[in-house]
């Protein structure tokens, strides 16, 4: 099997009493659809927060490319290679479609204020690249027709390609989705699958937490399961399926409800 | 995915109509600077020109605080501060010592900057409105200071003898005012130009970003802090070339009063009223504001109340600006010109 792009170890992350995240450690392969699964308040996006340090883990270790990134700001992070979309989109709304994916270029400028104010140095050549490259983006994932739009102004089925489309514009080696099917209807659900698998042919390694199971269980080369902030199973959809803590752990949940 | 490649330049109907609108503002601000230019042809009251030098100055700073409020969201509530950092660095260092106003102006810039970075650096890494408080606290303080260190600044009686600014070895305060109203002009031009590139380019909408969403900002690799705190020195630097500019002005003389409190909420005033975040929002606002002052100044006691209800209506009616207000009213009206049609297939 090929190479380990990220390799977390130990992560532990509390918030006052409550051990969001206890002692977590998993792998994703080069070329992978890794999904976190479970219940909610397993811990799921509090995983994702702390491997791109939007929330600061108590202990334990994240290895990108073999390469620590606790102890990193989240900026930095994203250089490396890392980028993410959010449970809750998070388009930059006063700024158009195609400016949103420009953003997802930033780590790609060199651009400073100095240089831009003065348009010296191939400022405007680095932003009609950036420009070009955002809307080839943006024609690739469908997309182009909004381009001139506002974030504001779309329905949460295009936020949440647009979203996709600027982390992709950085050009990541891995990409972390956060409910990438949240709001959206079955239709919208299975475009976003197809697009999933594009992305990891594209040579884009994709870890994502999702709740609507059909998707995990379609799209996933791999799954782990984490109940109450633990690793309780990890393996390939079929054997997750059969697996009786996890099904303890979702049955368990719905009899709570 | 994003491919590497890059396509041929603006081969989309959309980046073509960005172009478009990029090249139509450039078209705007070139006007703009024209009728800058030939209002001292009609205008030949001094007293007029000098209100106009004074818009100029209010604009170099509306301009800066757009940038910092209407683009990167920060709200600064001692840029009267940075203003007057400007003036009396360079008043003092050239009335008192001799120094060039070149030099004085630098010295000015260098020191706002310093000031700025001192309380940006702390506050803009911190959510919520820190910058405020703390720019609320500097502005207070170095108004202080500008009264009461009366053996360098001269208190409230002020600063006087202030040198001309020079260019090339003339001086260009003349009591005609028409040197120093095209030298100040070229300064906010030069300060309008830079902040219309600075807003379209990467930093500018690493900026608009962090307005929007901080988090999503970070995990794009944009350093949000950095930024901040840059845009900040930055507009504390235009506002200290302002006050350098207003020191060698044809008053030749400084006070306190002009760079206090009121005048940073003036500034906000006149940014918001225009349209935070546009790039016309500062020139409507300084004009407007400025323009009620001198028509309500007859009627002492009641300008404030009528100011304040003027404004107040203003900003309950168009909530977005006089710029915004007046983008929609131009939209409706080349919609009803049949214009509209054609532009939107």
């Amino acid at each position: 099997m090929s190479r380990t792009v990220l390799q977390v170890e130990g992560l532990t992350k509390s918030f006052g009493g409550l051990k969001a995240v206890q002692d977590v450690g998993f792998e994703v392969r080069e070329g992978q659809i890794k999904a976190l699964i479970g219940p909610n308040g397993a811990g799921k996006t509090t995983i994702f927060n702390a491997i791109t340090n939007v929330l600061r883990a108590d202990a334990g270790s994240v290895l990108f490319d073999d390469r620590e990134l606790l102890g990193l700001a989240s900026h930095q992070i994203a250089k490396l290679g890392i980028a993410r979309t959010f449970q809750t989109t998070r388009l930059f709304d006063h700024m158009t479609v195609l400016e949103n994916v420009m953003v997802g270029r930033h780590i790609r400028g060199h651009t400073n204020m100095l240089t831009a104010a003065l348009r010296i140095f191939g400022a405007g050549a680095e932003e009609r690249e950036a420009r070009n490259v955002a809307m080839q983006t943006l024609e690739q994932a469908g997309l182009a027709h909004l381009a001139a739009r506002h974030g504001a102004e779309l329905p949460i089925g295009q936020r949440r390609l647009v979203e996709v489309a600027r982390a992709l514009a950085s050009g990541p080696k891995l990409l972390l989705m956060d409910e990438p099917a949240a709001g959206l209807n079955m239709r919208e659900t299975e475009q976003m699958g197809e697009i999933i698998n594009d992305i990891r042919d594209g040579g884009v390694t994709v870890l994502l937490v999702e709740h609507d199971m059909s998707l995990v269980m379609e799209i996933s080369d791999e799954i782990l399961v984490l109940d109450r902030g633990a690793v309780i199973a990890e393996g390939p959809p079929s054997e997750v399926r059969a697996d009786e803590r996890v099904l303890a752990a979702y049955l368990g949940q719905e009899v709570s409800d | 995915m994003a491919a590497e490649t890059v396509p041929e330049p603006d081969e989309h109907a959309e980046v073509r109509a960005t172009a478009r609108r990029r090249r139509a503002e450039n078209i705007q601000l070139l006007c703009f600077f024209v009728l800058v230019a030939l209002i001292p042809i009609f205008v030949r009251n001094p007293f007029h020109l000098h209100i106009l030098i004074f818009i100029g100055l209010n604009l170099m700073l509306t301009v800066g605080l757009n940038l910092l409020m209407g683009y990167a969201g920060q709200v600064s509530l001692g840029h009267a501060a940075f203003y007057g950092l400007g003036a009396y660095t360079s008043g003092i260092l050239t009335a008192t010592y001799g120094w060039n106003p070149w030099l004085g102006m630098l010295a000015g810039l260098v020191l706002t900057c310093i000031v700025a970075w001192l309380v940006g650096k702390p506050t803009l890494h911190l959510k919520g409105h820190y910058l405020a408080m703390a720019t609320l606290g500097v502005g207070i303080i170095v108004h202080v200071v500008f009264r009461q260190w009366t053996p360098v600044t001269g208190g409230s009686a002020g600063l006087t003898e202030i040198p001309s600014m020079t260019l090339f070895g003339y001086e260009i305060t003349s009591r005609m005012h028409v040197q120093y109203y095209y030298f100040v002009w070229a300064w906010v031009a030069l300060t309008m130009v830079l902040c219309a590139n600075l807003v379209v380019s990467r930093p500018g909408r690493a900026l608009r970003a962090l307005h929007d969403s901080e988090l999503a900002a970070q995990t794009l690799g944009i350093a949000t802090s950095r930024y901040k705190v840059r845009v900040f020195v930055l507009t504390a630097a235009f506002a200290s070339i302002a006050g350098t500019l207003y020191a060698h002005s044809s008053m030749r003389f400084l006070s306190p009063t002009p760079f206090d409190f009121h005048t940073s909420i003036a500034l906000l005033v006149m940014v918001v009223l225009g349209g935070a975040g546009t790039l016309w929002g500062p020139v409507l606002g300084t004009l407007t504001v400025t323009a009620l002052h001198e028509v309500l100044r007859p009627y002492t006691n009641w300008d404030i109340v009528i100011y304040g209800l003027i404004l107040m209506v203003l900003m309950i009616a168009m909530p977005g600006g006089l710029s915004r207000a007046f983008g929609s009213i131009w939209g409706w009206i080349t919609r009803l010109a049949g214009r509209g049609e054609r532009d939107d297939t």
